[in-house]
């Protein structure tokens, strides 16, 4: 009975994803946010905008509880990260920037193993294996070794095995490094489809430019501080500037930052 | 904060339904972790070499040489004279699972690394249950070295001394091979204190290059600091300092535990110890790794930082 009462609670048609309100963080003396505010709707892509060392990362790692967050409030689809952190997790698909494959296994068992971390197993597990594999066009690859893949494929990989557990919220941090045109083209593809078609939210972290279309939406970080947060006409309008790089530069003041092909 | 109309333009379906949480989530993510663990290992060969060479080494050529040197009087388990050869078999099995704790804890910090921890650790289930599985994994590892080795030196006529098991139905399991089973549980609380102790080094070692440091620091001081090698009413003939350690160093009460196992007996003493230490060790690791207490937020590890 009380798991019923729970369900009917749940905010199904509640459309933000993400919520993040006055976050700050600091590393002993080092502030790495600072009264970081900023949400996600179901069906956005949001690109969170900065320089390395802006906090993304850290950001990323309150969002999905490395740590937790000693001021301000996180939650996904309504549940706090650090109250209710099960049922929050349960909504959350994350890409890391670092590889989480093991190289010597497949693609399938790498894949199974991420959805026994999620509860599911047999035929089940096995079914929604093969459907991510087929999103992201990789299919007839399930029994090779991640090791003979190439980085663009491992990622997209990568990309299936967050949406195993069908998350609602998807958190990708700097997806595309190191990555050639043709595999960042297609990890951006695969990952606006999910928006469109699938009403996902998505935060994007990145310090690349040229991954923002006019209708995302922009939340600027820099020095721990969100700097702007909105539409990409009105970045470029808050800036006086006339296109996002230009009001990139301006707003961080930094002059050659983020252009394209800066890859660490 | 300014809010666009456009996301909500697209249609909103319901919330997708969750993947079950309760006790066959529960078994399904512990099989799933164990089970990694396994293939992992049994897809590097070179891993599996070195683990059965290591302690064959010590068995046919130092315990072959030392057989003169030292005579090992009678002292329980045992009831006769026995070979040193037999005498040193339960500590390198304690060493098998000695060195696979240590190595399964660098393979933690490598993972820490490369971020196959933070998927790890952003699953769901609680996190305390996800490292106890994680440990239960590499002991499952452990457990299967450990017998390999066992079957090795089994053709060297080390065998185990405890007396037959009876079975229903008249049958038994004969004497030599009862002793492989007794020792089961005796390994597997083993594993659990050693992976506890080397889940929370994995999460105070900050890089990998420091496993070298553990090499020095944790596994060769605890190996020879035990009753591993020599009994320790020898130890204390030669030194009464060195003695005390021995009695001191949890080891000595994992090869006791297996020393008995193999001969069916319960080393009540050293079981206390070594469950003792297991919890020990294991509230260590989970505060470690707990979100708002834990030295990894503190730090801005794993992976973590600005």
């Amino acid at each position: 009975m009380n798991v019923a009462a729970m369900q009917l609670k749940t905010p199904t048609l509640q459309s933000d994803a993400l919520v993040v309100k006055g976050v700050s963080h600091s590393f002993g003396e080092r502030a790495a946010l600072k009264d970081v505010s900023l949400e996600v709707l179901r069906g956005s892509f949001v690109v969170l905008l900065g320089l390395n060392g802006a906090g993304k990362s850290t950001l990323f790692s309150l969002i999905t509880r490395l740590y937790d967050n000693v001021s301000g409030e996180i939650s996904i689809l309504g549940h706090d990260v650090r109250r209710r952190p099960t049922a929050a997790l349960q909504r959350l698909g994350v890409v890391f920037q670092s590889r989480t494959l093991d190289s010597d296994l497949s693609l399938m068992q790498n894949l199974e193993y991420h959805a026994a971390l999620h509860g599911l197993s047999g035929r089940d597990a096995r079914a929604r294996c093969r459907n991510a594999l087929e999103r992201v066009g990789l299919l007839d690859r399930a029994d090779a070794k991640v090791r003979a893949l190439s980085g663009g494929q491992a990622r997209r990989v990568e990309i299936a095995r967050s949406l195993l557990h069908r998350p609602t919220l998807l958190l990708l941090d700097e997806p595309t490094v190191g990555l050639d045109i043709g595999s960042r083209e297609g990890v951006m593809t695969i990952v606006r489809s999910l928006v469109e078609r699938e009403g996902m939210g998505v935060l994007w972290a990145t310090h690349l430019i040229d991954e923002i279309t006019a209708t995302d939406r922009i939340v600027l970080l820099h020095q721990g501080v969100v700097l702007y947060s909105g539409s990409v006409s009105g970045f470029i309008a808050a800036a006086a500037a006339d296109d996002v790089r230009t009001a990139f530069r301006k707003m961080t003041g930094s002059p050659g930052a983020a252009v394209n092909g800066d890859m660490e | 904060m300014t809010s666009t109309a456009t996301a909500n333009d697209v249609l909103l379906k319901a919330e997708p339904p969750l993947a079950a949480i309760g006790f066959s989530g529960y078994l399904a993510c512990f099989r799933g972790i164990v089970w990694r663990e396994v293939l992992r290992f049994l897809h590097q060969r070179e891993r599996f070499l070195s683990a059965l060479v290591r302690p064959l080494v010590w068995l046919f050529i130092f315990a072959a040489g030392f057989r003169q040197v030292l005579g090992v009087s009678i002292i329980p388990p045992y009831q006769s004279y026995v070979l040193y050869e037999t005498f040193v078999t339960p500590g390198l099995v304690g060493m098998i699972l000695l060195f696979n704790a240590m190595q399964s804890s660098l393979s933690m910090v490598y993972d820490r690394e490369t971020g196959a921890m933070r998927t790890l650790l952003v699953s769901p289930f609680p996190r305390s249950f996800l490292l106890l599985s994680k440990i239960i994994g590499g002991v499952a590892v452990a457990m299967l070295q450990a017998y390999v080795f066992l079957f090795v030196a089994y053709f060297w006529e080390i065998e185990p001394g405890a007396p037959a098991i009876a079975l229903p139905f008249g049958l038994a399991i004969p004497h030599p091979f009862a002793g492989y089973i007794t020792v089961a549980p005796a390994l597997f609380v083993s594993g659990v204190m050693l992976g506890a102790l080397a889940l929370f080094m994995s999460s105070v070692i900050k890089q990998l290059e420091n496993f070298a440091g553990v090499m020095n620091f944790v596994i060769f001081p605890m190996f020879f600091a035990s009753s591993a090698l020599y009994p320790l009413w020898r130890i204390k003939e030669s030194s009464p300092l060195l003695y005390e350690i021995c009695r001191l160093n949890p080891f000595t009460y994992v090869v006791e535990l297996i020393r008995f196992g193999f001969y069916g007996q319960i080393d009540w003493f050293s079981l206390a110890v070594v469950i003792g230490c297991s919890v020990l060790f294991l509230s260590a690791a989970i505060y470690a790794y707990n979100p708002s207490k834990g030295l990894i937020g503190r730090r801005g590890g794993p992976g973590g930082g600005a």
